[in-house]
């Protein structure tokens, strides 16, 4: 056997295995009643205690949703979902009504996000440092649990706390946004998200305002046969400027479990948002079983002109993903860039990409894709770049890389391009590549060990996007880069 | 006589094809063995297997080191007992700067041996030290490993290597093949700097204008995967005016 079969075999044998996050919570919850139809949403609409405005959108949007077949053009493959055998809501108990300080929220609930590395007790994360540069909204399945130093962000006139929340204390700024990005009728999952999301983030910057720190979202799914159905909305006014970061795992379940999310980006005149993504899910044992099914619908508004999107993910987990961040250019000189990492282990399947639609004159795009295939995954880029009527100037540059571990694994690169408008510039390169024997032997000469071999590597493939990272994200995905490949760091 | 490395008649198989013969070498410590021979005639196949690459299957034979069995130990675990090998063909890594991975080697290596790792003030030091030895750029430590290197910085870069992981035994590999004139000497003074008492090469080269430079206490000829002639430093002046005609009857 040569060492490249080898260590693909290794590597395919721990991979999945090695998942940190797998522990369960046991904590009591309060669920709805099993399945799924109009009084399933009124039950949820009526927990958050929303406007009779909302119920009628999350009711048109479930009509809507039983009209909408499933969609089968992704290469994954997956058994059937019955939607009726899932629970829909699902929340820890909470002691009283109202909003949730700190001091209200179960300890084993604070002390599981300890565990993941995302400590919430504000005391303990100002005892580490002295001007704290992140605040996080912690979801636990259906609720966000705590947010942590809204007083600080409000401060700076910045809103982030969870979308229900927002809906009680800022509604009309909600329904101007709301599923102006992503429509009700969308997509099957999208739909369905609308008509039953739980919770999820809101973020407002006001016009002028640099968020003075960086604001992240991290995201639990514990309960069995739950899905999770989150909804994101972030709105960077004129000139504003906020860094994101999306982080999610979920215990060790033989079963699998549904995560359907919606995130819209509204960006404004001379806006940014930096939206990064660290994506752990579970992703099934080594035969396949269990893990997550991520069906999920990103995408980016840029509205005002010279307004600025960069979507960076790094796609560790999960047994199935289907996942597009896309950019609509519709303000002139604005600009879109996709940055990507998505490993895929075992038997994960990565169907994943973007859509870069360039509406306005002088608009720019960027994607950099790296898939890296191991055990029998299979990972496929799936893109689409289009310029319109207007779009004079548009141009756009796309790179996709496939690194493949051992010869049972398999990718793909679909990229599609449309244009209408004579000037518009597209460039698009693609490599395939595999870890040779050749150089795993020179590395381990060098006193380097299979897996150390590996993930150095592997990093050194990814390393054009997870530059664009913030500094200690990209530590933490370096690391997970090799966890996810090999198990031996961490 | 003390021996740092003892081979015993050593058979090894490269794609189900007999590649050594039978091949006995003993290195006493401090001594430099050059090795020459006819291409094909099984000499970056000896590195490669002393170095454990996998698929060199040793079929018969020894080869102890420092007095362990060296042919049971990982190649990493040769690496941190002190083998090093300066590759005919350097491979690249792209993305990974060739200061990362001259860190990640030594780290390595220190975290096997049980040692704590280098900090990276230390660790610059060291490395610029080095590198000014060899004439080898700052510049050129920023790009990924290898990639876009000329063939003769390649060979720089692996002496580089050499120097910085301060090896028992090195093994060179037609280290001076694609050196020009001024790069050759540099790179032999490097060599030559990292001769000591304890410290044992076996230096892989077609020519006698290396030995010139890196004066060996032994030179072997290798033909058809077995040890033909070994003698002192001027049987390279002979090999150099009469070539290997008369080993070639060997030849399969
Ligand atoms: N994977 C392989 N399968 C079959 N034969 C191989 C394989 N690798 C090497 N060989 C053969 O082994 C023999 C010895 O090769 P080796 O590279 O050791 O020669 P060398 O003495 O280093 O030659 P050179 O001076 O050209 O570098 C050659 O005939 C080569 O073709
Ligand atoms: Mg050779």
């Amino acid at each position: 056997m040569t060492a490249k079969t080898k260590t693909a075999e290794q590597v395919a044998g721990i991979g999945v295995e090695q998942y940190k996050y797998g522990f369960v919570t046991d904590i009591e919850t309060e669920k709805a009643p099993r399945g799924l139809n109009e009084d399933t949403i009124r039950f949820i609409s009526a927990k958050k205690n929303e406007p009779e405005w909302m119920l009628e959108w999350r009711l048109d949007a479930y009509r809507r949703w039983l009209t909408l077949e499933e969609p089968t053009w992704a290469k994954v493959h997956y058994p059937r979902i019955d939607f009726q055998d899932l629970y829909y809501y699902s929340a820890p108990k909470k002691k009283g009504d109202g909003p949730q300080s700190l001091d209200d929220v179960d300890p084993e609930l604070l002390d599981t996000y300890k565990k993941l590395g995302i400590p919430l007790r504000e005391q303990e994360i100002l005892a580490g440092v002295e001007n704290p540069t992140m605040a996080v909204d912690a979801v636990f399945d259906s609720v966000s649990v705590v947010t942590t130093f809204k007083e600080n962000l409000s401060r700076a006139g910045v809103i982030f706390c969870p979308i229900s929340e927002a809906l009680q204390s800022h509604p009309e700024l909600v329904r101007k946004y709301l599923g102006t990005v992503v429509p009700v009728t969308d997509n099957f999952y999208a739909t369905l998200n609308a008509a039953v999301f739980s919770d999820g983030s809101f973020v407002y910057i006001p016009e002028g305002v640099h968020c003075p720190m960086e604001l992240s979202t991290y995201f639990r799914i514990n309960e069995q046969n739950t899905g999770q159905f989150e909804r994101t909305l972030i709105i960077a006014d004129k000139g504003a400027y906020v860094s994101y970061l999306e982080g999610c795992t979920a215990p060790q379940r033989d079963e699998n479990q549904l995560h359907a999310a919606v995130v819209e980006l509204i960006v404004h005149d001379d806006a940014e948002i930096k939206y990064s993504t660290v994506q752990n899910w579970y992703p099934g044992d080594k035969d396949g079983k269990g893990g997550i099914y991520n069906f999920v619908t990103k995408r980016a508004d840029c509205r005002g002109r010279n307004s600025k999107v960069s979507w960076t993910q790094v796609e560790t987990g999960s047994a199935i993903t289907w996942k597009y961040p896309s950019c609509v250019l519709r303000g002139d000189n604005s600009q879109g860039e996709f940055y990507s990492i998505a490993i895929s282990n075992g038997h994960q399947q990565v169907d994943s990409g973007t859509k870069m639609i360039h509406l306005g004159k002088n608009t720019k795009s960027r994607i950099i894709s790296k898939g890296i295939s191991a055990g029998v995954s299979s990972s496929t880029y799936r893109g689409l770049v289009s310029a319109h009527r207007k779009a004079s100037g548009a141009r756009n540059y796309t790179q996709c890389d496939s690194l493949l571990i051992g010869d049972k694994c398999s990718a793909h690169t679909v990229p599609y391009m449309e244009t209408r408008n004579m000037s518009a510039t597209f460039e698009h390169e693609a490599t395939t590549s595999k870890i040779s024997d050749d150089q795993l032997f020179y590395c381990r000469q060098r006193g380097l060990n299979e897996e150390e071999a590996v993930a150095l590597i592997v990093n050194g493939f990814c390393k054009d996007v997870l530059q664009h990272l913030p500094m200690e994200f990209a530590v933490e995905a370096q690391k997970l880069v090799g966890i996810s490949l090999e198990g031996s760091v961490g | 006589m003390k021996s740092l490395m003892k081979i015993e008649n050593l058979h090894a198989e490269v794609g189900g094809k007999e590649i050594l013969k039978g091949i006995n070498l003993n290195i006493a410590p401090g001594q430099v063995h050059a090795i020459m021979g006819p291409n094909g005639s099984g000499k970056s196949t000896l590195s490669n297997v002393l170095a454990g690459r996998d698929d060199y299957v040793v079929t018969k034979g020894s080869v102890s080191f420092m007095g362990e069995n060296l042919l049971e130990m990982a190649p990493e675990e040769r690496a941190a007992a002190g083998i090093f090998l300066a590759f005919q063909y350097p491979l690249e890594i792209p993305g990974v700067a060739t200061m990362t991975f001259l860190k990640t080697a030594i780290n390595a290596q220190r975290k096997t041996r049980g040692e704590d790792e280098l900090s990276t003030p230390a660790f610059m030091r060291f490395v610029r030290e080095k590198s000014a030895l060899l004439g080898v750029k700052d510049e050129m430590l920023k790009r990924p490993l290898n990639v876009g290197f000329s063939g003769g910085e390649k060979k720089r870069n692996e002496i580089l290597q050499m120097a910085l992981l301060e090896p028992a035994f090195c093994i060179l590999d037609e280290t001076d093949s694609g050196l020009d004139i001024d790069a050759l000497k540099v790179v032999s003074e490097g060599v030559n700097a990292l001769r000591d008492k304890e410290r044992s090469m076996l230096v892989i080269t077609h020519y006698q204008r290396l030995l010139d430079y890196i004066v060996p206490d032994f030179v072997h000829v290798l033909s058809n995967g077995r040890v033909v002639r070994s003698g002192g430093k001027d049987l390279a002046l002979e090999l150099e005016k009469s070539g290997y005609a008369e080993y070639g009857a060997d030849a399969a």
